[in-house]
């Protein structure tokens, strides 16, 4: 048992990996047709990574990626596809904008009401695509994109409608009120790192509990895994798409707040946006694991930081955007791949061990 | 392969344009490295973006100056950039957007010896020129423009996002059209909503209203949001009426004779200036920052003529810009 689940494992990161090998490949492949050289561009690309300021803009990128890789994650562990984390990190960042700067708290209890108001509101948006799917049967991926524009342009005219502060004259750029100083999260470096990281780490943590150390964890896999099976053992199908629906939105409340509480402190247009996008791409690259979110945000982070240093070496930034691209194709593809593979093995083990067995009688 | 020929193209005029203004053929040579941080979505939109880029490669063949160009894909990148050009070495950096507002006060604080430049925002630091444009009066004269050259009364405006920069080149179009026929019609629409970025390079959306707009009467149509001008050009051709550009002189930038057949002028916002003389003056010596503010009084903004589609106008127009210029009409910063 220990063995297998050993080999898997093994096999999972081997093939991750091997998706990672075959992207790069396939990148300077095509550094070399547009007459760029691959080698250069892969010194700068891993030597930057000899870089202090590097690795802690890695783990700053990361940190929201990691989030919202997770409130993906958690939807598709249920089979369900929520693409609106953008759209639910919107609205979310907005209202806690607004909230946070209209209360006076001391400050850890500040920063707690600003990430549960970011938790709430998020999740209250998310619950509209999880009520249509579960009283109308509406496809949550058609709801969730659609609200994604609606939360782009509800959140746009609110803001400049209602919440815009006075900007210094001259400065184009329109922010809310400024959020006080208790509300700002700490920095682990100084405007390097935020301290928002160790909130995404904990709830990657917090999310493997959940998912494979609970009930409710074995109740989401199993309708995620077989919906009918789930509910001959009493699993509610419906309850639990509401359930993931609020949860996956809840996370995707948080995914801004390092950009909102450790960056900017007041909303402005185009605040952490892709992040939420961002995010599906990461859990996909990390098979919606933890430990694969975590990796696989690092490596995003660290292709965002290093992007500049390409472009400075006259390789175009669309070359790490293909990159990632690539990465993400090449671990669908060979996932499937390996998958098929390791099935066919066991079929087969399975197989020999039952003629031997009818051989011995 | 577009994008290369339009930059190539639009260099090359403003090359000939600075040549004739200049008449200074001697390449000097300086080992100053200059840095251009665009914003996200920045080159290849042949209008705004690509001005600054414009003003950079100037820089590189009139001084000699080596230029670093970054642009950025995601929020983190505008500082992350801003930094890199630093420890490129870098002596001199412009900020192309006014989303680099908060980078550049953090990266220009930390850094007093290095000079910073940008674009439509204001920097509240010594070592920072805050480069300004006054968009409305510019957009007052392509509005005065359209409503002398309207036979129908009826024109029209499709801004980008709807965000107080866009709203200044509605504010003074609206302003010059009914200044000139305080009767006429305009029409105005947005491509998006503020932080919506899809409404820099939506040609299919700008062509649908202003095909819309073309059938229901309108005659021209001026267009501010970057790359989406396009649509309306060609919604132009089809429909055999005007379109207006935007920022670069959009006649010469398009280089397409049927497209030029049907661009009656241009809102001309000299990004490339403002770039090329902010480098020139680090070049010079001259670090101090403060604001530069471009407007019609010193040709920072101003209304293209290539055509000659407005001849039988521009004294009218030279008159109320004239008068812009005078302060004896004040131009609207809102609508």
């Amino acid at each position: 048992m220990k063995n297998q689940r050993l080999q898997r494992v093994l096999v999972t990161s081997a093939s991750s990996l091997l998706a990672v090998f075959v992207a790069l490949c396939i990148c300077a492949v095509i550094l070399l047709i547009t007459g760029k050289d691959p080698i250069q561009a892969y010194s700068t690309l891993f030597g930057a990574a000899g870089d202090i300021k590097v690795l802690q803009g890695t783990l700053n990128r990361a940190t929201p990626l990691m989030i919202s890789a997770a409130a993906v994650a958690i939807g598709f562990k249920m089979n369900l596809f929520n693409i609106g984390v953008e759209g639910q990190m919107r609205v979310a960042l907005l209202a806690t904008a607004v909230a946070g700067a209209a209360v006076d708290l001391p400050a850890p209890l500040h920063i707690l009401f600003c990430l549960v108001v970011a938790m709430a509101t998020g999740a209250i948006w998310a619950a509209f695509a999880g009520w249509l799917k579960v009283k109308r049967g509406v496809n949550e991926v058609i709801s969730t994109i659609m609200l994604n524009f609606v939360a782009l342009s509800l959140v746009a005219w609110a803001f400049d409608s209602f919440f815009t502060a006075d900007s210094a004259p001259g400065v184009l750029l329109v922010k809310t009120k400024e959020l006080p100083p208790s509300a700002w999260f700490p920095d682990i470096v100084d405007r390097r790192l935020n301290g928002m990281f160790f909130i995404a780490v904990l709830v990657l943590v917090l999310f493997y509990v959940l998912v494979w150390k609970t009930k409710f964890g074995f109740q989401l896999r199993a309708s995620g895994a077989n919906a009918g099976a789930a509910r001959v053992t009493g699993v509610n199908p419906k309850r639990m798409v509401m359930i993931s629906m609020l949860m996956s939105g809840a996370l995707a409340g948080l995914v801004g707040m390092r950009a909102l509480l450790g960056d900017v402190h007041a909303y402005q247009n185009n605040l952490a946006e892709q992040q939420g996008f961002n995010g599906i791409a990461v859990a996909l690259l990390g098979r919606n694991h933890p430990l694969g979110i975590f990796i696989s945000a690092l490596l995003f982070g660290y292709l965002g930081e290093a992007s500049g240093r390409l472009q400075l070496e006259d390789i175009p930034k669309e070359i790490t955007t293909i990159m990632t691209g690539i990465i993400v194709l090449a671990v669908v593809i060979i996932n499937e791949a390996v998958k098929r593979w390791d099935d066919k093995r066991i079929q087969h083990k399975a197989a020999l061990a039952l003629a031997t067995r009818v051989v011995a009688q | 392969m577009r994008k290369k020929s339009k930059i190539i193209a639009s260099s090359l005029i403003a090359l000939s344009l600075f040549a004739a203004a200049c008449g200074s053929d001697d390449k000097a040579s300086s080992d100053v490295i200059a840095g251009v941080a665009f914003d996200t979505g920045g080159r290849g939109d042949g209008t705004f973006n690509d001005s600054a880029a414009t003003g950079g490669e100037q820089a590189a063949s009139e001084l000699g100056v080596e230029i670093k160009e970054l642009e950025a894909t995601v929020d983190e990148d505008r500082k992350a950039n801003l930094e890199l050009l630093v420890e490129g070495g870098a002596k001199v950096i412009v900020g192309v957007g006014f989303m680099f507002t908060d980078p550049m006060t953090e990266v220009a604080t930390a850094n007093p010896d290095v000079h910073f430049g940008i674009v439509d925002s204001v920097v509240d630091a010594p070592n920072v020129s805050s480069l300004l444009f006054a968009a409305n009066q510019g957009s007052f004269l392509v509005g005065a423009a359209a409503a002398l050259k309207s036979e129908t009364g009826h024109i029209g405006f499709i801004g980008g996002q709807e965000i107080d920069l866009i709203k200044e080149f509605e504010a003074g179009y609206t302003a010059g059209a009914k200044y000139v026929n305080p009767e006429i019609i305009v029409d105005v629409k947005y491509l998006g909503p503020a932080g919506d970025n899809s409404a820099w390079g939506n040609v299919a959306g700008a062509k649908e209203i202003a095909a819309g707009w073309y059938a229901a009467g309108a005659d021209i149509i001026y267009t501010a949001a970057g790359g989406s001008g396009a649509g309306t050009i060609e919604a132009a051709i089809e429909a055999d009426k005007w379109a207006i550009g935007v920022d670069s002189d959009q006649y010469l930038t398009s280089g397409d004779e049927t497209a030029q057949a049907h661009i009656l002028t241009s809102m001309i916002k000299r990004v490339d200036v403002a770039v090329f003389e902010t480098i020139k003056a680090s070049v010079e010596g001259d670090t101090s920052g403060g604001i530069k503010m471009f407007d019609l009084s010193n040709d920072g903004v101003g209304y293209s003529t290539s055509g000659g589609y407005l001849d039988d106008v521009v004294s009218k127009l030279d008159e109320i810009k004239a008068k812009i210029v005078a302060g004896d009409i004040e131009v609207p910063t809102k609508p």
